[in-house]
């Protein structure tokens, strides 16, 4: 699976706070989620973001809560794919459930850089400051959660359609 | 080689003699939790992937505690979605308004846990129960809807950190310092993907309660769990609330550790996180002595405890709220409500110019309930002062234990309770 898009860059310790305010958790619907992603860290986000375009932050990134709605509203919003240093465990484990490739990667990005993934290959190029990193892919189980198209349809699989 | 408390657990729920930190394993489960936020969504995976039946109705609770009582015509409708799978299918352990507490306060005081359980919550500080010696931890909503659907759920081996306690805890010291002190240590990725378990002669002298609210901010070191041994004290507590015979796991004594951090219970000082990341901790020595404080809020699976009503009350007893001060008290539990009640704290509240609620998470998450305007600085028993946590992305949060967040709302600045003390009450 490759993906390229520009890229929107932030810091450490993004959390799930700052992705998706609480104030908006009265509702599921992804589309409305999306609307307000990043909001309180930026608030130009939504409206600079294009399909396919790439998040790129330092350390922990997704810390705080267990809402989904952080990587469904990341998703949601058009990015193909989130590039950190480092993931907080609940968002890493969310983003692979729901389908939003993450990549641990410490590529040097600045804002608005174009960075290519190729998921399957395992490598992270920024094709603005010809940079090229090899990243180690996931586990076998957890591509197998990916490639089955989630982890409720991996589940169905390993557990014979029980439910 | 040998297997730490965490990985034992693990291996006892996947039917393995022993596992090694970051194998992958697929695990069974003792119970799962979701909340009024969480379950929705979980709800909408369940039906989407065209699952019929929960795989054990006792083993699932549901808990209505977020935006409750509802705050809007949006919560509303979803609690009445979470009411309905609830009763659909059977669901044992449902809370709503009237009998309904905060998740990780309600459910040890209900009997659901018992040391030796594994538990997923898709609520990042389900890593709570670690104090009873169960392993669980915080997950999503797909997560969720797996495991009421198949009893299951996957996990990566954590590594663990050691944690050993010596000593005894100072006086207006509690386990909400102690955490605070560690994360300060660690950092707020500090424990990235790995268990904390703690251990050693300390952890005698810790309640129950300083070790819940120790485990529910495990998470905010980054780990996956936190986790205590299960000591006499434990076995009581279990008892005393009607919990399911207990499985005790104890590390192996060659159990592997990425690392081990020492703490001297005894020489950790009060501790205030500083915004906007808990491990911002600072002790009073450095800490400004003119910090207005708009806001006060007591409450919160961290310390909505009635240990917490109680310390509270010892500070705020005979005294008044400062006049540019508001406070907020939010027992977790109708059980603790009652139970404050009848000691008579709320009085002692009332007296001083308190607000009391019915328990909920509330201004927690900025939920509702009081929330934070621009410029507005609130101390608070909480776990999390991430921006805009409380309110307006330009409002500002210190985590504090109950006695600290009592002091403040008397003298209306950042204080300590030493501060009040030989003063005529
Ligand atoms: S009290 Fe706060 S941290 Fe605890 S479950 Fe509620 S919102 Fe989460």
């Amino acid at each position: 699976m490759k993906l390229q898009g520009k890229a929107h860059v932030y810091g450490n310790h993004v959390d799930t706070d700052v992705i998706i305010p609480a104030r908006y958790l009265n509702t599921a619907d992804p589309k409305e989620l999306a609307r307000h992603c990043m909001e309180d860290i930026d608030a130009e986000f939504v409206k600079r973001v294009q399909p396919g375009d790439i998040i790129a932050a330092g350390d922990n990134f997704g810390c705080g809560s267990s809402r989904e709605h952080a990587p469904l509203a990341i998703k949601h919003a058009g990015v193909s794919c989130v590039v950190a240093r480092s993931f907080a465990r609940i968002f890493y484990r969310n983003a692979i459930n729901i389908g939003l490739p993450i990549v641990v990667s410490d590529i040097p990005v600045a804002a608005g850089d174009e960075l290519a993934v190729d998921l399957s290959a395992g490598v992270i190029e920024n094709l603005t400051q010809h940079e090229k990193r090899t990243f180690a892919p996931f586990p076998a189980f957890l591509q197998g959660i990916v490639a089955a198209g989630g982890l409720m349809q991996a589940m169905r699989t390993m557990e014979g359609g029980r439910a | 080689m040998g297997m730490t408390m965490t990985q034992k657990i693990l291996a006892a729920h996947c039917g393995k003699q022993s596992l090694k930190a970051g194998e992958m394993v697929l695990a069974d489960l003792d119970l799962v939790m979701a909340n009024d936020i969480t379950a929705p969504v979980a709800i909408n995976e369940f039906e989407k992937a065209g699952c019929d039946r929960v795989f054990d109705g006792d083993k699932v609770a549901l808990v209505l505690d977020h935006f409750t009582p509802n705050k809007d015509i949006k919560a509303a409708e979803q609690s009445r979605q979470v009411r309905r799978f609830a009763r659909e299918q059977g669901v044992a352990h449902f809370y709503d308004v009237g009998r309904v507490g905060i998740e990780h306060v309600l459910l040890p005081e209900q009997g659901l846990v018992t040391a030796g359980d594994l538990i997923i919550g898709a609520d990042s500080h389900t890593c709570t129960y670690g104090a009873l010696g169960a392993f669980s931890t915080g997950v999503g909503s797909t997560d969720m809807a797996a495991g009421m659907a198949y009893g299951k759920a996957w996990f990566r081996v954590p590594e663990a950190i050691s944690v050993r306690l010596t000593g005894k805890l100072q006086p207006w010291v509690s386990g909400k310092d102690v955490i605070l002190h560690l994360i300060g240590l660690i950092g707020v990725d500090g424990a990235l993907y790995q268990s904390l378990e703690f251990s050693g002669p300390g952890v005698d002298s810790l309640s129950v309660d300083d070790r819940l609210c120790i485990c529910n901010m495990a998470i905010e070191a980054g780990g996956k769990n936190g986790i205590f041994p299960v000591d006499a004290q434990t076995l009581a507590y279990l008892k005393d609330h009607g919990a399911k015979e207990p499985r005790v796991y104890e590390a192996d004594p060659d159990a592997r550790y990425a690392r081990v951090i020492d703490i001297n219970l005894s020489e950790v000082p009060l501790t205030v996180a500083f915004p906007h990341l808990p491990e911002n901790a600072r002790g009073f020595d450095d800490i400004p002595d003119d910090l207005r404080i708009d806001q006060v809020v007591i409450g919160s699976c961290t310390n909505g405890r009635l240990c917490d009503m109680q310390q509270a009350a010892q500070v705020l007893r005979g005294r008044q709220v400062a006049q540019d001060t508001r406070v907020i008290i939010i027992p977790a539990t109708q059980q603790i409500y009652e139970d404050a009640m009848k000691e008579g704290l709320f009085q002692v509240f009332l007296d001083a110019g308190c607000a009391v609620s019915t328990p909920t998470c509330g201004p927690c998450l900025g939920g509702h309930m009081g929330i934070l305007a621009e410029g507005e600085r609130c101390v608070s028993t909480t776990n999390r002062n991430f921006v805009g946590r409380m309110g307006h992305p330009k409002s500002e949060v210190y985590l504090a234990s109950p006695y600290v967040a009592a002091a403040s709302a008397v003298l209306g600045r950042l204080a300590s309770p030493a501060e009040l003390e030989g003063e005529a009450q």
